[in-house]
């Protein structure tokens, strides 16, 4: 079921242009909302790195916000590679990330671990050749 | 106190109603209106951009003017060390300093002598380590404000030390009168600023309950005034000097540099603060350990109430700095001295929360929802002939009451149209 907002925001891979955009947004609205500083910073870093791995690592997908009156979800969804080894994947510093990633920056290997820290519910399931969704929750309060 | 003090404000008389202040206004906190511009008070945060770029100078910031100093019976001059790269050439402070008491003040007192023990203050604060990461700078006001509004979960991160003007004028007090016997509210600190942004901070300070100063000259004002003095002066008088540290924090990298050498970033300009600090937000700059921001180009010498071009007067100040002697404000402010003044804030920073669309998350929602519809609606050129600086903000205000769908010339247009082909059609149904 949607939330009461639903926003959706689509991912091509290597579409460094509008990389970003999406959290901006995310988080603008829940400044609309009025949802405190603290679980606005969450949800900022959260989206920002899901957001990014899509464009980097993702065959393209969509990131999307649903809000509820309680607790904020994010969804991102893929069409693949999917991730062969989770657990792997989930271990600080582990990256694949490439040369024209990792010369912007990126490709640290904390993108995962840091959503999971910063998230108050975090799922992830991927199937190689299918792909990788990450669900990821935050109580509005606190 | 007054508590909605903005500096920058409209003169009617000269706007236009264009939209050139609407477009570069970093927290769009104006809006046209009746074919002027309006400030919103709760969103400006009194960076000067509008001022900058108004082309029919419009927009103002209004300060005290040097008469207002008769208002007490001693007054000292507190200059921002942006004033002495004013003057081309200038090779010692001393001599703005002669001749701010040859102008009218009784005494003068550097707020660059501030920059170094609020220098020495946020290093020993560093030095106990378990803070934020990075530290973000405290000493633009318009900065603070703009973390405020736009960015409130830093607002953990921003240093809680006082700005150097706010240390420089209890010093100055204090030094005064001791030094001559009188009473504080005799005293009146009057700081010689470049910007609009100081000014209310001034009238409506951000982490203090009072500002130690009493009001604000501008460096522009003063240049004037204090030229003919300078080229006259013969002497060479004899002041307290601030350390070439505390000078250089007039020019942007001046802090970082005094403060934090190594792990430092400095940026300026409000576009440039904004892209840095959104990173920051999103954790990306967590390796660093102090930032300062300043809302002008160049530092405070780009300030909207200076005179001098920033470059010219940042070379200036450079000059004059490597001229004195480089001991570091480590050394140079002795340890009881931050215990002697007030240091630290004595208010949390607050977030600003005028972006809430409502106290009632679930109207708020609802708003949010009526947003999306009027934005697949709306043709998305941010063009700014509605008023509002974008579409999205358009939206916004419609949703809040404050303006009709019909104020789109876009959707007007197409409404328009759509009337006409009605008219045409029922012409020719009763023909038929
Ligand atoms: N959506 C995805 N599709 C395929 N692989 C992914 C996806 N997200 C993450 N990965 C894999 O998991 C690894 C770890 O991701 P993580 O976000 O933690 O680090 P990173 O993106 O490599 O670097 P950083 O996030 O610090 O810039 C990635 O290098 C990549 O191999
Ligand atoms: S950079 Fe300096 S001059 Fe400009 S607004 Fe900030 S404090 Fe004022
Ligand atoms: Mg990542």
């Amino acid at each position: 079921m949607n939330g009461l907002i639903h926003s959706e925001y689509p991912r091509e891979t290597a579409d460094y242009t509008h990389a970003g955009e999406a959290s901006a947004d995310i988080k603008r609205k829940l400044k609309q909302l009025g949802v405190s500083a603290s679980v606005m910073r969450r949800v900022a870093v959260a989206s920002y790195e899901v957001e990014l791995n899509l464009v980097i690592h993702s065959d393209g997908g969509v990131l999307s916000l649903d809000v509820y009156p309680d607790s904020i979800l994010l969804v991102s969804k893929d069409r693949g590679p999917g991730i062969p080894d989770l657990e792997m994947a989930m271990k600080e510093g582990y990256s694949t990330a490439n040369e024209e990633a990792r010369a912007l920056g990126f490709g640290a290997g904390m993108g995962l671990p840091n959503m999971k820290r910063n998230a108050d519910g975090f799922e992830i399931e991927s199937e190689v050749g299918k792909g990788t969704e990450i669900r990821m929750s935050f109580n509005i309060n606190g | 106190m007054e508590n909605r003090y903005h500096s920058v404000r409209l003169d009617v008389s000269r706007c236009r109603g264009c939209t050139n202040c609407l477009k570069h206004c970093p927290t769009e906190a104006i809006r046209i209106r009746d074919g002027r511009a309006h400030i919103i008070d709760e969103k400006c945060i009194d960076c000067g951009e509008c001022i900058r770029i108004c082309s029919f100078h419009a927009k103002v910031a209004v300060v005290d003017p040097l008469e207002s100093i008769k208002r007490f019976k001693y007054a000292i001059a507190l200059p921002a060390p942006t004033l002495y790269g004013q003057f081309r050439g200038l090779k010692q402070p001393e001599l703005v300093l002669e001749a701010l008491k040859q102008v009218g003040f009784d005494d003068v007192f550097e707020v660059a002598r501030g920059a170094d023990v609020v220098t020495k203050a946020i290093r020993e604060r560093m030095k106990k380590g378990d803070y934020p990461t990075p530290l973000i700078s405290s000493a633009c006001p318009a900065v603070v404000r703009l973390i405020q509004v736009r960015f409130p979960s830093l607002l953990p991160n921003v240093v809680d030390i006082r700005q150097p003007m706010e240390v420089a004028a209890s010093m100055a007090r204090r030094e005064f009168c001791r030094k001559h016997g009188c009473a504080p509210e005799d005293v009146g600190c009057f700081f010689i600023t470049p910007c609009p942004a100081k000014m209310t901070a001034i009238r409506r300070p951000i982490g203090q309950i009072k500002s130690e100063m009493d009001g604000a000259v501008s460096v522009m004002e003063m240049y004037g005034l204090l030229l003919p003095h300078i080229k006259k002066m013969q002497a060479d008088p004899d002041f307290h000097l601030a350390t070439r540290y505390g000078i250089a924090w007039a020019s942007s990298n001046g802090e970082a540099n005094a403060v934090c050498p190594e792990d430092s970033l400095s940026v300026d300009g409000i576009p440039n603060v904004i892209r840095v600090l959104e990173e920051v937000e999103n954790n990306k700059l967590t390796d660093l350990k102090y930032l300062e921001g300043n809302a002008c180009m160049g530092g405070c010498v780009g300030g909207p109430l200076t005179f001098e071009n920033n470059y010219v007067a940042k070379n200036t100040i450079q000059t004059m700095a490597h001229a004195l002697p480089p001991t570091h404000p480590d050394e140079d402010v002795p340890p009881s001295a931050l215990n002697k003044y007030p240091i630290r804030n004595d208010r949390p920073f607050e977030p600003n929360d005028t972006l809430k669309l409502d106290d009632n998350i679930i109207v708020a929602m609802q708003k949010i929802q009526r947003i999306h519809e009027l934005m697949e609606k709306l043709p998305g050129y941010d063009c700014g002939s509605c008023g509002s600086p974008t579409c999205e903000t358009f939206a916004e205000d419609i949703v809040n009451g404050q303006c009709r769908e019909m104020d789109c010339i876009h959707l007007m247009k197409a409404e328009i149209q759509r009337m006409a082909q009605e008219m045409v059609d029922l012409a020719q149904t009763k023909r038929e």
